[in-house]
């Protein structure tokens, strides 16, 4: 792939350089209103996201965790673009989504990558022509989309003569979502969101397109947004693991650290569901009981404080910032590399008894 | 990689295209097949009618009243008015079929743009254009038909703006759902992701998907389109005499019923033939367009 042949959707260039992380997110929150009556009238408010913040530091792979509903996919629809913010800011490589990067410039450096593999492909279009038209529109002709289409089919790994004139319906799932990473790539992104891009896919094929992902990092120097509820999945691919609880984040950290460490309480029941391969070590009993809260009308103070077993008074109280965990050597040194976690435990004079007075 | 770049510029192996499979499972279905065929008869019959040696349909004679069917010359007998049954049906196809098909092809194109506009839009966009076609949806459609048909005079180019307000409001609504649930798909979010418009979007990536559902359902409304069309001309709301018309016609023969009730019921016969053909090949391509079977 000469630089020349793929001119009108080269890859954007380099701004900030390696110390500027690739993405800001700066208190994204996003509300969606309850609508009802005949007059539409707003009867209450989904918190989907509330106040998230969090760096993508150049070439890593942030993995993004929690149970279903908690926002992570609306986090990733937020770096998209696909929803709109109500508030906070993205700043993709040092540029302010708005007013010095457009929406249109930021879906040059982002892309997306979905879970369902058929749904995500127009299914009135050969794969080809789906990988093309996101080329196309940026002003790409259309042979020269054609022939990138047919590279990246290459390149992840579907031979062109036999895929390029195929239509979804005929690829099986692992081939659908090669296609659609194929598609995410076909605009030269610089970050890849892969919001459940493999947790439909059965264990082999999610193997397979596991280490296609890995090969292509490498090959195309990208950055991934993981997400998903596959806690194995997230170590194995992941720099950094951030948690999310009901909207807002309960804890983010080196990926080793956070699966050692487990600051926060809801991390620690979240890991302890995880399936273990050592019949010894059966889950006996429910880490955690109950539904999460209703979004709508979260719990005060600390989200979590309805279901955690070192709840106290404060814990209903104040809303816990997010802090370093103490005793981690990296902690505070860079702050990308800190691990840090939203709990009054973990701050000394928050009131809490575990805490303690000078931990 | 190095292996797999000789075939990039090798020809693509093209699978067949989507219509061209949607005709093939088509033709598999004997059913839907067989109603085109005969569908399509009647239409190459009415267009072609003034050719096929059929006797002139307003020449009538006191003499040859209400023959039956098989009497020589008179292969379906004779009317009211002693004209050649078989002519009248033959022509009769030709006003049956105008009236039924151009409202609905009318309708069709007005609706879906509302539809679209409505589904992909949201929002206010979608309230404003769905209220008001719900005003449309408080009125029986015959009776809509009626009133608009009454409101604007009889005649048959009113009769075609009548049936064309009744369809609107049914394809926006099929259009409008249709489109809404293909835009909350992936692959639009996708095509938003990388940055296209909303017109390239809908036109590359909606209305290929839409397109076939309202059509669908568009052709099952032409047999209501003919029948309505054939009210009108039976309320004297539509098509004058002495015009062969099918709704006409049977509104004229009601009154021979029992005097030759087979030559009466010809008309009705041939509305209810057409009506049933059109439902059948409708249902024939929504399957045959079903691309995951």
């Amino acid at each position: 792939m000469s630089a020349t042949d793929l001119a009108p959707v080269a890859p954007l260039p380099d701004r900030g350089g390696p110390q500027q992380p690739l993405v800001i997110a700066r208190d994204l929150r996003r509300h969606f209103p309850i609508r009802s009556g005949f007059f539409g009238r707003r009867t209450g408010t989904v918190h989907a996201v509330d106040g998230v913040s969090f760096e993508v530091v150049k070439g890593e792979t942030l993995g993004i965790v929690g149970e279903s509903g908690c926002g992570k996919s609306t986090t990733a629809r937020l770096l998209v673009g696909l929803i709109a913010l109500d508030e906070g800011d993205i700043i993709f490589d040092g540029d302010r989504l708005g007013d010095q990067l457009s929406l249109r410039e930021l879906r040059r450096g982002v892309q997306m990558v979905f879970q369902d593999s058929y749904a995500s492909l127009n299914p009135r279009l050969t794969i080809e022509d789906s990988i093309a038209f996101g080329p196309k529109v940026h002003g790409m002709g259309e042979g020269q989309a054609r022939r990138r289409a047919r590279e990246l089919l290459a390149s992840v790994g579907l031979e062109p003569a036999r895929f390029a004139g195929r239509y979804p319906h005929e690829l099986s799932g692992g081939q659908r979502q090669r296609v659609n990473i194929a598609r995410a790539l076909a605009m030269a992104p610089r970050l890849v969101i892969l919001d459940e891009a493999v947790s439909a896919l059965d264990k082999s094929v999610e193997a397979q397109v596991l280490n296609l992902l890995a090969d292509l990092k490498e090959e195309r120097d990208l950055t991934y947004v993981f997400i998903s509820h596959d806690l194995n999945v997230v170590r194995y691919i992941s720099d950094r693991v951030m948690v999310m609880y009901l909207g807002e984040v309960v804890e983010i950290g080196p990926a080793e650290a956070v699966y050692a460490r487990k600051a926060h309480p809801y991390t620690a029941a979240l890991f302890a569901a995880m399936p273990s391969m050592d019949p010894d070590a059966r889950t006996e009993e429910p880490p955690l009981a109950g539904d999460p809260p209703n979004p709508i009308d979260p719990p005060t103070g600390c989200r979590f404080h309805t279901r955690c077993r070192f709840a106290e008074a404060v814990c209903a109280a104040v809303k816990p910032a997010l802090a370093s965990v103490p005793g981690e050597a990296r902690g505070g040194e860079a702050r990308a590399e800190a691990h840090v976690a939203a709990c009054h435990m973990l701050v000394a004079g928050s009131g809490h008894s575990a805490a303690g007075g000078a931990a | 990689m190095a292996v797999i770049t000789e075939s990039i510029v090798a020809p693509v192996e093209r699978t067949q295209g989507y219509w061209s499979g949607v005709a093939r499972r088509f033709r598999r279905d004997p059913v839907a097949a067989g109603c085109a065929v005969l569908l399509l008869l009647l239409i190459l019959a009415a267009i072609f009618a003034p050719y096929l040696g059929l006797a002139d349909p307003y020449a009538g004679s006191m003499a040859r009243r209400l023959r039956r069917i098989g009497t020589p010359g008179f292969p379906l007998g004779t009317d009211e008015l002693g004209r050649d049954m078989l002519a009248r049906l033959v022509y009769g196809g030709r006003l049956t079929l105008f009236l039924g098909i151009t409202p609905v092809v009318a309708a069709f194109s007005i609706g879906t743009v509302l539809g679209l506009v409505a589904g992909y839009v949201g929002g206010r966009t979608n309230t404003v254009i769905m209220r008001l076609v719900d005003v449309f949806f408080a009125f029986p459609s015959v009776l809509l038909a009626i009133a608009i048909s009454g409101a604007l005079g009889a005649g048959i180019v009113n009769s075609l703006v009548s049936l064309t307000i009744v369809f609107v409001p049914p394809i926006t609504r099929v259009a409008e759902s249709v489109t809404a649930s293909v835009r909350s798909l992936d692959y639009v979010d996708a095509a938003r992701a990388s940055g296209a418009g909303a017109f390239t979007i809908v036109r590359v990536h909606v209305l290929g998907n839409v397109l076939g559902p309202i059509f669908v359902y568009a052709t099952s409304l032409t047999s209501v389109s003919m029948i309505l069309a054939a009210g009108l001309s039976f309320l004297g709301l539509g098509v004058k005499p002495p015009e062969p018309e099918w709704g006409l016609m049977l509104n004229t023969l009601r009154t021979a019923i029992y005097i030759n009730p087979w030559v009466a019921a010809l008309p009705g016969l041939m509305i209810f033939v057409t009506s049933l053909c059109l439902n059948l090949v409708s249902d024939g391509l929504r399957s045959a367009m079903n691309v995951r079977d």
